[in-house]
């Protein structure tokens, strides 16, 4: 046995090859489009259903329609009633669970194949024929009702639901998808009833099938299960088409705070709205990110984190929608490093498109990141459905997966310098803190981001 | 018309061999996708900590990621730049650290591996330790101290153990204990705990597994076997009901019914688990039902066995419903527990556990790696059990539950006048609590 060699890193090999799943597509003759996927791992399947119309879809004043109705699929279907349609899952040892995201909600069952055509069956009866009771309807608002009383008490939700006003103002995208107390108090089952009548129709629907089934089966089975889904026609009662309205951007509001007495952290927000997730610069803000703040080695956490030991993480994300989206950098700072940790992380975002580009090593260590761990999202069914879903969202081409590796390796440090700056703006920036105003209000003023605006940790 | 096929059997096949210095080497081929898994698991967690040094174990866990003597520049970087995912967690039995690596990284990922078991404490300075000491502390803040609710489990530790029980604290330890670390804790822990005669490697994924057992000696074949430590052993009673209340900034007062229960892998471990679900997973479930779905005075309702090595407890949770007081809420809890003890589950219900149990353990063999990926398991079963193949037989023990070992379980270890009772309450309206609870407070 050879001595292994310390004195140098071993080198890494070229990328082995990996065949992206392949997607049929067909179109049902009520409108419903299919994706089937051939995953033949374990013998498990995914069915995801993706319904136009998620949050952002709420009318005005009834924000948190949308998720309420999601949530009442599985409360009752046909003759099963809301407690058969939990015992009718747990005999498949279904996983069943929707994400109600900004512009669409997905719908998604796993189960063994075995189980393939009663899950697609429970699964199409709770999404295309809920019964939608009253007793039902009311427990549920309830529950939300009650819910959104405990998120006052959580720094975390508290600062996303109040950055997304500040970003946002009057949008359709300002809310959570729970929504807020006032709305919840005021939808009816009336507005539950017609939300689904105009939202779940199979022409604004596509349903992603992948497990370890030939197409040609999980195609029979999903016209079989789904053919029968009718075409209302109709839509949506004030519904708002979130991706088509510009958000009404006034001048930034550059500081806010949330107090909370005594709070052992200031939860952070800093960010601004910034672009769709369609842009031709979407690899090289992908590569940007990672560089500043999307992974464990990158500019705000190595900072924040590693070298002055503010925080437990720190990370820069991009809040996809298919309208425009924010820019967001979040963390959960010691009370105490508050003021010093918001000046640490405008910096970095203000030197990246400007007084430091991404270095050579940088750039390198990014791009490998994103490229060479790509082929590890593609596990699972579960895995594989969601992305296939993103296409389906996003209205990207079926050979994305393929394109993704080259065109990540293509971006330049110039692109990603010209992305930044187009997409990314330091005088544009709002900082949200949720945390302790009386401990922090002095340090604050030294930051020169002018007096606060109070905010109430209200839902 | 396509044919229903036959179940598929569920299976996690491996080989598994020792090296010379003690390490054991587990090997699972698994090519759907060209990537490795590299997990490893060193047996020690809070449990081996001693009063006045709680926190310890996972402090060190941090020291991992800061570099060794040969690649002495972190320990992210060179893994993120072979287009890694890794990560690593502490608990009260156990350390594991993991990487899922491009097959065309495996090398790379194990020479930074066996690097840090073999040859970390030249790397370590007092800057990086006084750094992760004050990232800890920030962890804390954010898991525990700012969160509603986040520091109950600290309450109940110290309730369920006496003090000089391992389990009577967290793994994340306490503020005051972290803060008086010194670096020259960590050179004898080290030494104590880290080496191979304490771990278990397990290479899962695309690789072949002689190449996989070659690689597993050339990396780490050279670092010396130490002591496998002593295992530790403690045992603690319940022998009456202790009534508690904690006041935390919370809207809605929540109950916590806690008892000792069969440790992991032991008789009736896999009963209790099963006796989880049945009270409070899914709507159809006892308590769910009851608490939730029929008579609304609960929001939410969880019950639970936590499977620890040297003893386990039983958990159950349930938050008031506005309006609605914990003693409504335990009342129901105990009418329904006697009823389990009664008549036991009905056959509907062991249908139901049964089926949900199989299917998690075929979702359970769907990933190589990460934490409760297939690499992950086989290192549990074979810290823990001494036998990598525990993955079927550990199935068995759910398929051989019946209705009439699920009621013996509950009525063992259920007992109602022997148990903690913990009351979480808004702060100052200490009338919310159960009635008789003692004031507890934690930091």
């Amino acid at each position: 046995m050879t001595r292994i060699d310390r004195s140098r890193l071993p080198d890494v090999g070229a990328d082995p090859r990996f065949v992206f799943p392949a997607i049929r597509r067909h179109t049902l003759a009520n409108g419903l489009r299919i994706c089937t996927v051939e995953h033949h791992n374990v013998p498990v399947i995914t069915f995801n259903m993706q319904v136009a119309g998620g949050s952002g879809a709420d009318p005005e004043g009834l924000e948190g329609l949308a998720a309420l109705t999601a949530d009442m699929a599985d409360e009752g279907t046909g003759a099963l009633s809301a407690l058969d349609v939990s015992d009718a899952l747990s005999r498949i040892g279904a996983d069943y669970d929707v994400d109600v995201g900004g512009d669409a909600t997905d719908f998604s069952l796993t189960t063994l194949t075995r189980f393939a055509s009663r899950g697609a069956s429970l699964l199409a009866d709770m999404v295309t024929r809920p019964r939608l009771p009253e007793n039902e309807f009311l427990r549920v608002r309830q529950m939300r009702l009650d819910r959104l009383r405990q998120l006052k008490d959580l720094p975390s939700a508290v600062a996303e639901q109040t950055f997304l006003r500040l970003m946002y103002g009057n949008h359709p995208y300002a809310h959570l998808a729970i929504g807020n107390d006032a709305a919840l108090r005021r939808v009816t089952l009336n507005e539950v009833v017609s939300f689904h009548a105009g939202a779940f129709q199979p022409s604004r629907s596509m349903l992603i099938v992948c497990g370890a089934m030939t197409h040609d089966e999980m195609l029979q089975l999903a016209e079989g299960t789904f053919g029968g889904w009718s075409v209302v026609g109709g839509s949506v009662n004030g519904e708002r088409v979130a991706s088509e309205i510009e958000p009404l951007v006034g001048p930034a509001t550059r500081l806010a705070v949330v107090q909370r007495e005594s709070a052992a952290q200031s939860e952070l927000r800093i960010g601004h709205l910034s672009t769709r997730r369609v842009t031709p610069d979407y690899p090289a803000l992908l590569v940007m990110n990672a560089v500043l703040g999307g992974q464990f080695v990158s500019r705000v956490n190595l900072k924040l984190r590693e070298e002055k030991a503010y925080t437990y993480g720190a990370r820069t994300s991009f809040d996809w929608r298919r309208g425009i989206s924010p820019f967001v950098l979040q963390t959960s700072v010691h009370t105490v490093s508050t003021a010093d940790a918001i000046a640490d992380s405008l910096a970095e975002i203000a030197s990246v498109r400007g007084s430091r580009p991404p270095t050579d090593d940088e750039m390198s260590l990014a791009k490998a990141s994103l490229t060479r761990g790509y082929p590890r999202g593609f596990e699972t069914a579960q895995q594989v459905a969601r992305s296939v879903s993103a296409l389906s969202l996003y209205g990207l081409p079926d050979t994305y997966f393929e394109e993704f590796v080259p065109k990540v390796n293509a971006v330049t440090s110039a692109d990603v310098v010209d992305a930044a700056a187009r997409h990314l703006d330091p005088a544009k920036l709002t900082t949200l803190v949720v945390g302790d105003y009386s401990a922090i209000a002095e340090s604050l003023r030294g930051l020169n981001l002018g007096e606060p605006q109070l905010h109430a940790a209200g839902f | 018309m396509r044919t229903v096929p036959t179940p598929v059997p569920i299976d996690l096949p491996f080989t598994k061999r020792t090296l010379a210095n003690g390490l054991d080497v587990i090997v699972h081929e698994d090519r759907h996708v060209p990537i490795v898994a590299v997990n490893v698991w060193y047996h020690v967690g809070s449990k081996n900590e001693r009063p006045g040094r709680t926190g310890f174990a996972h402090l060190f866990e941090h020291l991992m990621f800061e570099g060794s003597e040969h690649y002495n520049a972190g320990y992210f970087p060179p893994l993120q730049q072979a287009g890694a995912l890794l990560n690593g967690s502490t608990n009260s039995d156990r350390t594991n650290y993991w990487e899922v690596v491009p097959t065309s990284a495996i090398d790379r990922a194990l020479w930074m591996e066996s690097d840090r078991m073999g040859f970390l404490l030249p790397a370590l300075t007092r800057e990086r330790f006084e750094t992760q000491r004050d990232v800890v502390l920030n962890e804390r803040r954010q898991s525990y101290e700012n969160r509603p609710y986040g520091m109950v489990m600290m309450a109940l530790s110290a309730a369920l153990y006496p003090p000089d029980h391992p389990y009577s604290w967290m793994t994340i330890g306490s503020a005051d204990d972290i803060r008086a670390m010194q670096l020259e804790d960590v050179q004898e822990f080290f030494r104590t705990y880290y080496h191979p005669a304490n771990a278990s490697l397990v290479l899962a994924g695309d690789i072949d597994t002689e190449r996989a057992f070659e690689l597993a000696q050339a990396y780490f074949g050279e670092i010396p076997g130490g002591v496998r430590p002593q295992p530790v052993s403690n045992g603690a009673v319940l022998l009456s009901e202790q009534r508690l209340l904690l006041e935390d900034r919370v809207e809605l007062p929540r109950l916590y019914l806690a008892w000792h229960s069969p440790a992991m892998f032991a008789a009736d471990d896999a009963e209790m688990d099963l006796v989880g679900d049945l009270l409070a997973n899914g709507k159809t479930s006892r308590l769910y039902k009851t608490l939730v779905y029929d008579l609304r005075i609960a929001l939410d309702v969880s019950a639970y066995q936590s499977s620890r090595e040297i003893g386990s407890f039983f958990l159950l949770v349930a938050t008031a419903a506005p309006g609605h007081t914990l003693t409504e809420i335990q009342t129901r809890v105990d009418d329904e527990m006697r009823r389990v003890k009664d008549s036991g589950p009905s056959v509907e219900e062991m249908e139901r556990s049964m089926a949900q149990a199989e299917a998690h353990f075929m979702y359970r063999l769907q990933t190589v790696g990460g934490f409760g990926g297939k690499s992950d398991q086989l290192n549990a079963y074979n810290v823990m059990k001494g036998d990598p193949g525990f993955f079927a037989a550990d199935l068995s023990r759910y398929r051989n539950a019946t209705r009439d070992s699920l009621q013996a379980a509950a009525q063992a270890y259920l007992p109602l006048d022997r148990r903690v009772v913990l009351s979480v309450i808004p702060r100052g309206q200490h009338a919310l609590a159960i009635d008789g609870s003692t004031a507890v407070s934690v930091s």
